[in-house]
């Protein structure tokens, strides 16, 4: 048998169907739902008078849209719209019977945390839901990727979904992270190397000593910027670390099943020998933190870097850059640690997690945000929350000015009441610095949650080494 | 969904690369739950001033492309969010073919289910094909899907590829869900298996 990547071994175990020219019905263990891109799919099933098939293996949790703010209850904070969404997952979920955590349950928040924190999401599987950083849960070893509304309904409709496999890209990072270096830097540095669209068509394993060393929520950082890269999963293959994980969480496999799925996730790797379409190869000691300037998160340079000029650039980039540094007010040749900001989002489901708040609290204890800087720590969910409040980081972030939020997608983008003004300029722990993502005309600059942290106490892009 | 078979049209010019779903439909118009309506947010913020006047030099503002019905494209088109309201927002404002370099993945999918067709050329065809666009409402472009060719206004023809199974689809306007339910056996075959294999999924 020919070795096999770690994405051929899921693919071939959920092949469904294979047509002659190869296209495949790929079946779906789990579907995660959120009410912005599921109202159309429960309409239409409900037009066709289909049933969900697999109400069991199929997850609701409104996020996009909630308030972050105490008394959330209440209709007025949100608008009609985004009430109407709101109400409209939460009849759907009822009716259709699925697994549903609704705003005033505890373990509500972003549904890419709440699927690995409740144990939804194990190795091996494949999963999708509606949104793009679904790439998250490639972290534990399963083949997990953004769909449209139409394939959100045809997995409701079938379990299935109607696929072509894609290419196979290894990225390595090898040797060990510098001190302030996090798995944020590592995928942004990554996606600074193949550009935005260096991984459409590809599924990427991340592997290498540097990627082994993270924890699970590092490794769900990286999976989750995958599609920023333009690939649409990013892999890592499950290990000790993955494996103790998942272990006792509310929906994990117990006892004897556990070993018996164990034996199993213990298969899945990449093969000595297996045939990688495009290799990427970064060295894990050269990685520095970095930050993006442009409006593209392939615009990232290392903190250290200046503004870059536009005719630095080739083709179509040469304009991009040029819209980019003007709709950012920025000037060629700008030290990035001249840049001021005047407010600090650090949340979201690329770094809204545990080990994400214990970073930001270790540089902030003790010390107080800079003067007029709006600074809000928003966690992944309900439960991140309480556990933040349990080892006392909750009290560090209020001592130190942060506004101290309840879970959801927040800043992340201009969905609810937590937006940026026009002209405003934010360090974001978030996955986006589009044009308009967090407010019309609002500016993002992408950065790990410690150099998020470091920036609200001085009021500008900072680099963390100088505060360790 | 609708037919796409052969459509002859005005065809408007994005040299922009990564134009990305947060510019094609900004995420505060996200907000419905039908299908339709997203056409009059198409490119907001490109295309409007905050108080809702028209930003006269964006390309679908002038005159001569008010109607277009193809747009070619920069390089790497539709790229961010899965979003399927950027294909319907393109759908509903009357664009039924998208021509580029590349497109992102999830994008491209989209397009196929609400009946446009993504097509990826070569640079050198983009090119020629965008210069063509830039002559305003003279450049109606044909694209003949069954025949898998495009029509300059100046006569050129350019082939292009499609996956032979998301043409017949398009060609006929099929629903993928009724196609996938007739395959219901092998799904049912699949699970007995893999219940059976991986019993804690």
């Amino acid at each position: 048998m020919s070795p096999k990547t770690l994405y051929d071994k899921i693919w071939d175990a959920h092949v469904a169907h294979e047509a002659d020219d190869g296209t495949c019905l790929l079946y779906i263990d789990r579907h995660l739902v959120h009410e912005v891109t599921s109202p159309q799919a429960f309409e239409g099933l409900r037009m066709t008078g289909r049933k969900v098939r697999a109400p069991e293996k199929t997850i609701a949790v409104p996020d996009h849209n909630v308030p972050t703010t105490e008394g959330r209850d209440d209709p007025s904070q949100m608008t009609e719209e985004s009430r109407i969404q709101v109400a409209a997952l939460d009849t759907n979920a009822r009716e259709f019977g699925v697994h549903y955590y609704p705003v005033s349950d505890v373990r509500q928040g972003i549904v890419h945390i709440v699927g690995p924190e409740q144990g939804w999401t194990l190795p091996g599987m494949t999963v999708v839901c509606g949104d793009s950083h679904t790439a998250t849960h490639g972290a534990f070893g399963s083949l997990a990727h953004g769909i449209g509304t139409s394939e959100v309904e045809h997995v409701l409709a079938t379990q299935t979904l109607i696929q072509k496999k894609s290419k196979n890209m290894k990225v390595e990072i090898t040797g060990k992270l510098k001190p302030g270096v996090t798995a944020k830097d590592i995928t942004l540095a990554v996606i600074g190397e193949t550009g935005t669209g260096g991984g459409t068509g590809y599924v990427i394993e991340y592997c290498g000593e540097a990627i082994r060393d993270l924890s699970m929520e590092g490794r769900m950082t990286v999976c989750n910027m995958a599609i920023e890269g333009g690939a649409r999963a990013g892999l890592i293959a499950p290990d000790e670390t993955t494996f103790n994980y998942v272990k006792g969480r509310p929906h994990a496999p117990k006892a004897g099943a556990f070993e018996q799925a164990l034996e199993y996730w213990k298969t899945l790797f990449t093969d000595e020998g297996a045939h990688f379409d495009k290799v990427v190869t970064l060295k894990g000691e050269d990685i520095q933190p970095v930050v993006t300037w442009g409006t593209s998160p392939e615009d990232v340079l290392p903190i250290t870097g200046v503004v870059p000029n536009p005719e630095d650039f080739e083709g179509g980039k040469i304009e991009a850059a040029r819209r980019s540094i003007e709709y950012m007010g920025l000037t060629p040749g700008q030290k990035l640690t001249d840049i001021e900001i005047d407010t600090v989002f650090i949340g979201s489901c690329t770094n809204g997690r545990i080990e994400d708040f214990r970073a930001v609290a270790e540089v902030v204890k003790g010390k107080k945000i800079k003067d007029g800087m709006r600074a809000m720590i928003v966690p992944g969910s309900g439960l991140v929350r309480a556990q933040a409040e349990e080892e006392g980081l909750a009290d560090i972030f209020r001592e130190a000015g942060f506004e101290w939020r309840l879970a959801g997608c927040s800043m992340c983008l201009a969905m609810n009441p937590d937006q940026l003004s026009e002209g405003e300029r934010c360090a974001a722990t978030s996955n986006r610095n589009f044009e308009g993502r967090q407010g019309y005309k609002g500016r993002t600059h992408l950065v790990s949650p410690a150099m998020a942290a470091a920036a609200a106490l001085t009021g500008k892009l900072t680099d963390i080494r100088e505060m360790m | 969904m609708e037919k796409f078979e052969k459509l002859q049209g005005i065809a408007a010019p994005m040299p922009l690369v990564n134009i990305d779903t947060d510019m094609i439909i900004p995420k505060v118009h996200l907000k419905s739950i039908k299908r339709t309506g997203f056409g009059k947010n198409l490119f907001d913020e490109m295309r409007f001033n905050r108080d809702g006047t028209e930003i006269a030099d964006f390309v679908l503002n002038k005159p001569q492309y008010r109607s277009a019905e193809i747009l070619v494209a920069g390089d790497n088109f539709g790229c961010g969010s899965s979003r399927e309201h950027a294909p319907w927002a393109i759908a509903d404002f009357g664009i039924k073919c998208v021509i580029s370099t590349s497109f992102a993945d999830i994008f491209f999918n989209n397009c196929f289910k609400n009946g446009i067709l993504p097509i990826v050329l070569p640079q050198e065809q983009v090119d020629l094909l965008m210069k063509d666009a830039e002559k305003g409402a003279n450049a109606r472009m044909t694209v003949d899907l069954e025949a898998q060719e495009i029509t300059s206004s100046d006569g050129d023809v350019v082939k292009f590829d499609v996956d032979a199974f998301k043409k017949h689809c398009l060609l006929n306007g099929l629903d993928d869900i009724g196609l996938t339910m007739e395959k219901a056996a092998s799904i049912d075959a699949y699970e007995a298996k893999a219940g059976a294999a991986r019993p804690w999924v």
